[in-house]
């Protein structure tokens, strides 16, 4: 059985210093963005959905992991936030702390069950809890149902920023992103991250190397749905909202659909695949049902034909790793 | 009481569905290495076909019964060829994408034409037996189709729903024997194990594949046909239902055909008996036990570790 990323380069000082310059690009472009007349409510849930496609990514492009589940983070972080910062009225640095916690005690239970098995049964795992999550928001008094949270206060941050400013708010949402991606960054060149991909690679043969790689795995796992649920808690001040359609596994697609159309395991891919579909959605929104059918075929493409994805395609053009 | 046999013979129905829908994935599994996300999304082409039979062509539900499978199978078939065929020697996950891809393409295509509603699919009233005519005297004996029911005594039984249930069980066993007991079952299970080895025996084997999918898609839309009259024809009828199979095929494990068929009939009625006693916890038991299993018993059930 073949990995799910072929020819992936060794990571060299060199290919870290590309990463390290395309990063610096990256944020510098981003910086600018409310400088240009591009609306900026676009550009921020773009970043909230592609911090949370980069921490997906870091399951299965380092270990080889599916989760179809990636949507109860987001949603469960988001819903945590919301109730904190507007039933318990906590300022907006705790509503994200809550947030976060929420998604790691998730990640914590879930990632324990899911570990237990591998490959498909590990997606079909994660899908089924996520749907059981879905089912319990959907009878909770707390989430109010099909009605969600709504209206949420986005207050002060550190009693400074005022996050009610649509600049403000951009750059602190642009803040929160360039951290979680530098700490996936860093967990990806780290020691850790060299195991996760050897167990990428050949879980036996890292079993047999002494690694107990279900630690591993369980701590990729919990790391990535707190960084999912530190996406879901920046996406509440964004959209000022909680939902059902946060935690349905069709939003457990539409993340896997980001990371595929970017690249798997690769590091820029989950950013680009994240600004594509948000952009196709908002801009093709006039067709209805019609985007689900795109998005059905873009699916149909990339495993067929395209199986690297943008940046993977561009990585391995310039034989570089990005 | 009534309401308690209510419950399991709805819990029944579900677990035929759930048995049909998870022995067509545990088919497709064994030999294409691919768990068909797509299933959904033919169960529910099934349903249509059988209402495009109806309101196109006049053709009734017993027609229904032997072309939806047919026509979906070839569907089936044309996706294998066309599609799948070129995953071969890749991971599975990429299957599982493929098939995701698919069933969004199908289940928005449908949803465009149709919406989200349910569209109503009447149980069917043929053959008639008896004296049926509208000046028939009082006692006379009339049995239309499948409609009406039978008093059993300590439950009414809609004839309809014990037909869905003991049809399905026939049609598992018969796969069942299909595949354990023919000739040609024994070479599907030996392809699975050693396709190029078969293959030196002068088998086609990827014909047998697109065979293979066709018959677990066939099942699907089976299934589907079967469903129409109890659950309406909805573009996102697979889609739900989809979910719960996964977690039931979690739970049985894909090891052996007998395995799917018994645990999606025994979390039917789980499913059925928790509606009665504790109905909060209806929609959620089945992933609660799908926990408590993975929790004891890692492989499933009936599972071989993948």
């Amino acid at each position: 059985m073949s990995a799910l990323t072929d020819d992936t380069l060794p990571v060299t000082p060199r290919a870290i210093r590309d990463e390290m310059i395309v990063f610096a690009l990256m944020a510098v472009l981003l910086g600018l963005v409310p400088l240009t007349g591009i609306y900026p409510f676009f550009v921020m849930q773009a970043l909230c959905f592609a911090l949370l496609a980069c921490a997906f990514n870091l399951l299965i492009g380092y270990g080889g992991l599916l989760s179809f589940g990636h949507a109860m983070f987001l949603g469960t972080a988001g819903y945590c936030s919301a109730h904190a910062l507007k039933v318990w009225g906590v300022t907006p640095e705790v509503g994200i702390l809550v947030g976060v916690a929420g998604a790691a005690a998730l990640s914590v239970v879930t990632g324990f069950i899911s570990i237990r098995r591998q490959g498909i049964y590990f997606s079909m795992i994660t899908l089924a809890l996520s749907q059981l999550l879905y089912f319990i928001y959907l009878q909770a008094p707390f989430t109010h149902g099909e009605d969600g949270i709504q209206g949420i206060p986005q207050g002060y941050l550190f009693g400074v920023f005022n996050l009610s400013q649509p600049t403000v708010l951009y750059y602190v949402v642009l803040a929160g992103f360039l951290a979680g991606f530098l700490l996936i960054f860093r967990t990806i060149n780290s020691p850790f991250g060299e195991v996760l991909k050897a167990i990428r690679e050949n879980e036996q043969r890292a079993i047999s190397l002494g690694y107990k790689t279900d630690q591993y795995k369980l701590l990729a796992f919990i790391l990535s749905g707190t960084l999912a649920g530190f996406a879901g808690s920046l996406k509440v001040f964004v959209a000022q909202n909680a939902s059902l359609t946060d935690v349905h596994w069709t939003m457990s697609g539409e993340i896997v659909l980001m990371t595929l159309v970017g690249g798997l395991g690769t590091i820029f891919g989950p950013v680009v695949g994240a600004f594509v579909i948000i952009a196709m959605q908002q801009y093709l929104a006039g067709f209805g049902q019609w985007v689900t059918v795109i998005q059905g075929v873009i699916f149909v493409a990339c495993v067929l034909t395209f199986r690297r994805g943008i940046i993977g395609e561009i990585a391995h053009f310039f034989r570089r790793s990005l | 009481m009534q309401a308690l046999y209510a419950q399991l013979l709805v819990g029944l129905i579900n677990g035929s569905f759930y048995a049909l829908l998870s022995l067509g994935l545990a088919v497709i599994f064994g030999m294409l290495n691919i768990i068909n996300f797509a299933h959904g999304a033919l169960y529910m082409m099934g349903a249509f076909t059988a209402y495009f039979l109806l309101h196109l062509t006049g053709m009734g539900y017993w027609w229904a019964l032997i072309i939806a499978p047919i026509a979906v199978g070839i569907f089936g078939m044309i996706l294998e060829r066309t599609m799948l065929q070129w995953l071969t020697g890749l991971d599975h996950l990429y299957g599982l994408l493929l098939t995701f891809g698919i069933a969004l393409i199908v289940q928005g295509v449908f949803q465009n034409y149709f919406g989200s509603s349910g569209l109503p699919y009447a149980i069917p009233d043929y053959p008639q037996i008896g004296d049926c005519s509208p000046n028939a005297p009082q006692d006379a004996i009339c049995r239309r189709g499948l409609q009406g029911g039978i008093n059993l005594g300590f439950m009414f039984l809609p004839v309809y729903r014990g037909w869905v249930v003991i049809f399905s069980l026939v049609v598992c066993l018969a796969t069942w024997f299909l595949i354990e007991k023919t000739r040609l079952g024994a070479y599907l299970r030996a392809a699975t194990e050693n396709p190029t080895l078969v293959r030196a025996f002068g088998i086609n084997v990827p014909r047998m594949i697109t065979l293979t999918y066709g018959l677990g898609v066939g099942l699907a839309a089976l299934a589907g046909v079967l469903s129409a009259p109890i659950n309406q024809v909805r573009p996102l009828m697979g889609a739900d239902l989809i979910i719960v199979v996964f977690a039931v095929v979690v739970i049985g494990g894909m090891g052996s055909i007998m395995g799917s068929i018994i645990t999606g009939f025994a979390l039917g009625v789980i499913e059925g008996l928790t509606k009665y006693f504790y109905p909060e916890a209806s929609n959620t038991v089945v992933f609660v036990l799908m926990v408590l299993v993975l929790l004891v018993k890692p492989t499933g059930l009936t599972g071989r570790a993948a």
